[in-house]
């Protein structure tokens, strides 16, 4: 066999018709029932068939395969095109028609030739074949109409040329005004089988451009049928008399082909322009739904009542449901009422279900109400272009129908962002919108509440501070600063002190709070004031006076603090120790300040300093004057002094231990001991002198005794107290101890003189009683060696 | 976001209710019929004579641990009611809010079309697919 060479057309072709005669798909056999059946289609004499399978080697084979049934094809094509059937025919033979094949049985096969051939080939001789419409329902009719039709095409599809016209004038039917005629709910009937159509129709129309003639003729028949039939439609359009309608439709085709051509002119423009929009109106059907709506609302520009278009609708025996539907879609303004485009859609759309087309969830493109009133307007194509756009938005823009005629194609473009603008609109009209800017604003609370703490802070700051300063102010008096102050009331220059100390730390507040602190009693609440500001200062940057200095180091740390309180008080260096600010009244007596300003000074030295002075002080208090007479214990050592030597180691590690404790509040209690201490040593010192000739022993107990009673009252910091006490009792002997610094300073060194006189009085006793010992022994040995002069005398 | 959309009339009987069908709806059905007490309640408690004071938005009728239902009424006592899960917390008021006006945007649309009469059930498409995109964000 000759290979087959087959144009394109031919290829689609062959094979269409191959896959059909392949029932078992196996898509290499033909079946033979089905081939012959075709064979016999097309037309020829049998012996022309016969021989047309031996060329093709079927019968050779038994079966027609593909190469095999191509081949036959192809030679059913030469055979109908009227050449001898040679084997060489198959290639040789130029442009030889698809083979035709009468489908009195089967339409799809003229379909398909009538299709393929459309495609390539423009001779027109099976231009177009209609293929099967879209709609449901439409197969039916429209191979009912086929076959009405292809009667008549048949019967001249024996001539190559009528199959010119025929194929023409079969689904011409197809012109694209039938098929939106099609759509026409009566008059559509006719239209029917070629209302399939849709995009097919393009082709076959550029097909058609030709012969104009036919389409004219067949698309004259468009208008009046269908109008004739919207008659019938719209007083009763009974369903089954549309369908009883076909065979007189076709009637009616035959018979009316007078036509002015030009409306056929611009049905085949608008059949180029729209074949893509099944849904687009034609004049005719406008100017349809113009008059029908002028029956119910004479006014163009006015609306129809949603009552009266649902009995206008009714009438179409549509279900509920779906005109439901359609109104949906075509309110477009959801205002309850039609306009004139918005009827137009709506009727346009019943007509469309009507002919068993399917409703659209979206209101299509070309049914959209036109926002300028184009009533006349041939230029359907104009419509605005928002197809996705559904025409039942669920949220209505509220700027309905007053504005929608006044908007321009913007429309669409309004409508995609009224969606978003309505949520505002809705927004600002509704009242429940207040009620959402309340919450939103609710949200903004927790924001403005973060903020608020923070002024919030702020302004008390200054606040703060006053309270601070009140509470300085008043923990100097309820503090034990108090009790200090109360208790030395009677020495008034401690206020003094305390005031000028507070004062002269500094200016600004926070200096005064830091001197202050050390000067309180109460380093903790001191600390907690200042940590306050310290945070007050730090939120609060503005409000307050400029922000003080980092306050100094925490009062805890009293030496630091105390440090800087030496530093700010240089005059009182000599006297400062551990803590002891303007009370270091026991310290400050033992460590000269001319002899040792060194270790004074340094805080953290202190302890060292104090190291050195209490392991000096024994060397250092026979060389001071102002301290205590340790000599007149030393000469009391072998004894009495034992216990004083007792003291001294108890009071020397206690002096120790004092240096270590923190100091700010020890100075408030060395000065509370120190009242106590005087009372106390003042209660001893009488006490002793009473007793006279009472052993020294006891007038240094009861003072230790109270010194230890306040330790263990004071356990914190009284090792300032017992520093006092002991230096108090040290220096008691002492004569009066140069002091010039301090009304407290003066009472520690009265106390001390005190001390030190009761130490010198009961030193002289003691002197005077062992002298008074020595002379009793001395008599009493007298006596005694009288005695033995007298005894032997008397022992005679 | 919802899990179950209901529409209900004055009398109390349901327009429209539609859930997610992955559960056994019954129980959304039997969750809004509670609720209408809930609703009931409220609408009483808000007074007689304040009826065009009364806000609209009722708001959350009732909580169960999986669930939580809201509520909203219509001038003509037309109820809405919306169950949504409660694991969906980033669900604000506003945004239940924003359902509800939608609903009753749809339902008044519903309304405004001369074919459907009033106490039938709804039908219409536009309103099915406006709940569906309601509800469709669940899944």
């Amino acid at each position: 066999m000759e290979g087959l060479t087959l144009s394109d057309a031919e290829q689609k072709y062959y094979a269409d018709l191959f896959s059909y005669c392949d029932i078992d798909s196996t898509k290499k056999v033909a079946a033979n029932g089905r081939v012959l059946e075709l064979f016999r289609a097309a037309q020829l004499p049998h012996d022309v068939v016969l021989q047309i399978m031996e060329l093709c080697g079927a019968t050779r084979l038994g079966y027609f395969g593909r190469s095999q049934f191509y081949i036959a094809l192809k030679l059913v094509a030469v055979a109908q095109s009227g050449f001898p059937l040679r084997v060489e025919s198959i290639n040789t033979v130029k442009d030889l028609p698809l083979p035709r094949f009468v489908a009195s049985k089967n339409e799809q096969e003229s379909r398909h030739a009538a299709s393929y051939s459309s495609d390539s080939e423009n001779q027109g001789s099976y231009s177009g074949v209609i293929p099967p419409p879209p709609g449901r329902g439409q197969v039916k009719k429209g191979s009912i109409s086929h076959d009405t039709v292809q009667p008549r095409t048949s019967a001249d599809q024996q001539e190559p040329a009528s199959p010119v016209v025929s194929p023409q004038q079969s689904p011409p039917t197809s012109p694209h005004t039938w098929r939106k005629h099609g759509r026409h709910p009566s008059g559509g009937n006719n239209e029917r089988p070629l209302a399939g159509p849709g995009p097919f129709w393009s082709p076959f129309g550029e097909a058609q451009s030709v012969p104009s003639a036919g389409d004219a003729v067949w698309s004259g028949h468009s208008p009046p049928p269908p109008q004739e039939n919207w008659v019938s439609f719209a007083d009763t359009p009974p369903t089954s008399a549309l369908l009883t309608m076909h065979p007189a439709s076709v009637q009616d085709q035959t018979t009316v082909r007078t036509v002015a051509s030009a409306t056929t002119a611009n049905e085949i423009r608008r059949q180029s322009s729209s074949y893509d929009d099944p849904w687009k109106i034609t004049d005719e059907q406008r100017q349809y739904y113009v008059n029908q709506f002028k029956t119910i609302q004479p006014d163009l520009n006015g609306f129809i009542p949603g009552s009266a278009a649902k009995e206008f609708f009714t009438k179409s025996k549509l279900p509920i449901l779906e005109l439901s539907h359609i109104w949906e879609l075509s309110d477009f303004d959801k205002d309850g009422a039609l306009t004139l485009d918005e009827f137009c859609a709506a009727f346009h759309l019943v007509v469309a279900r009507k002919n068993g087309y399917d409703l659209p969830e979206k209101l299509p493109e070309s049914l959209m109400p036109k926002l300028i009133d184009l009533e006349d307007s041939a230029d359907v194509g104009d419509q605005p272009g928002e197809v996705g756009y559904s025409g039942s938005p669920a949220e209505a823009p509220p700027s309905k129908s007053p504005s929608m005629p006044s908007l321009n194609q913007t429309w669409p473009e309004l409508n995609q962002s009224s969606e978003q603008w309505e949520t505002f609109s809705e927004r600002s009209s509704s009242s429940q919108t207040l009620t959402q800017f309340d919450s939103n604003i609710a949200p903004a609370d927790p924001d403005t509440a973060i903020v608020h703490p923070v002024p919030i802070r702020m302004t008390p700051s200054k606040i703060h501070m006053q309270e601070m300063e009140l509470k300085r102010a008043g923990s100097d008096h309820t503090n034990p600063t108090s009790p200090l102050l109360v208790k030395t009331s009677d020495l008034t220059e401690e206020n003094k002190i305390n005031s000028s100390v507070k004062f002269a730390s500094g200016n600004t507040v926070a200096d005064g709070y830091s001197s202050s602190d050390s000067f309180t009693s109460d380093p903790e609440q001191i600390g907690n004031n200042v940590t306050r500001q310290r945070s007050h200062s730090g939120t609060s940057p503005d409000n307050t006076a400029p922000p003080p200095p980092p306050p100094r180091p925490q009062p805890s740390h009293s030496r630091s603090s105390s440090l800087d309180m030496n530093r700010t008080f240089p005059v009182t260096t000599g006297q400062q120790q551990a803590g002891v600010v303007a009370h270091p009244p026991a310290v400050p007596p033992r460590p000269q300040p001319s002899q040792a300003p060194g270790p004074v000074v340094h805080r953290p030295v202190d302890a060292d300093g104090l190291m050195t002075h209490t392991s000096t002080s024994p060397q250092q208090i026979p060389e001071q004057p102002n301290f205590a007479d340790f000599s007149q214990f030393e000469v009391f050592a072998a004894s009495n002094v034992n216990e004083e030597q007792d003291d001294e180691a108890e009071k020397h590690p206690e002096v120790l231990t004092v240096e270590k404790a923190s100091d700010s509040a020890g100075s408030l209690r060395v000065a509370k001991t120190e009242s106590k201490i005087e009372e106390k040593t003042a209660a001893g010192a009488p006490a002793n002198v009473s007793k006279g000739t009472t052993p020294l022993a006891p007038p240094p107990k009861p003072v230790r005794r109270r010194l230890k009673s306040e330790d263990e009252l004071r356990p914190e910091v009284d090792e300032h107290t017992q520093k006092t006490g002991v230096l108090a009792a040290v220096l008691a002997s002492q004569p009066s101890i140069p002091r010039s610094v301090g009304k407290d300073k003066k009472a520690i060194q009265a106390s001390i003189r005190r001390n030190k006189e009761t130490n010198t009085v009961l030193a002289r006793l003691n002197s005077e009683l062992q002298q008074q010992l020595k002379d009793v022994l001395e008599e009493r040995i007298s006596l005694e060696v009288q005695l033995e002069q007298l005894r032997p005398f008397s022992h005679l | 976001m919802a899990v179950c959309v209901a529409v209900i009339a004055k009398e109390n009987y349901p327009l429209y209710i539609r859930s997610v069908p992955t559960e056994n709806e019954l129980k959304f059905h039997y969750m809004v019929h509670t609720s209408l007490d809930v609703v009931d309640e409220k609408i009483s408690a808000m007074g007689k004579a304040l009826v065009d004071q009364r806000e609209l938005y009722l708001g959350l009728l009732y909580p169960t641990e999986d669930y939580k239902v809201y509520g909203y009424v219509t001038n003509s006592r037309v109820k809405f009611v919306m169950v949504v899960d409660s694991s969906n917390t980033a669900l604000r008021d506003n945004e239940i809010r924003s359902m509800f006006r939608k609903l009753h945007n749809s339902y008044t649309d519903v309304m405004c079309n001369p074919f459907y009469n009033p106490g039938d059930r709804i039908q219409s498409r536009t309103f099915d697919s406006m709940v569906t995109s309601m509800m469709i964000q669940v899944c």
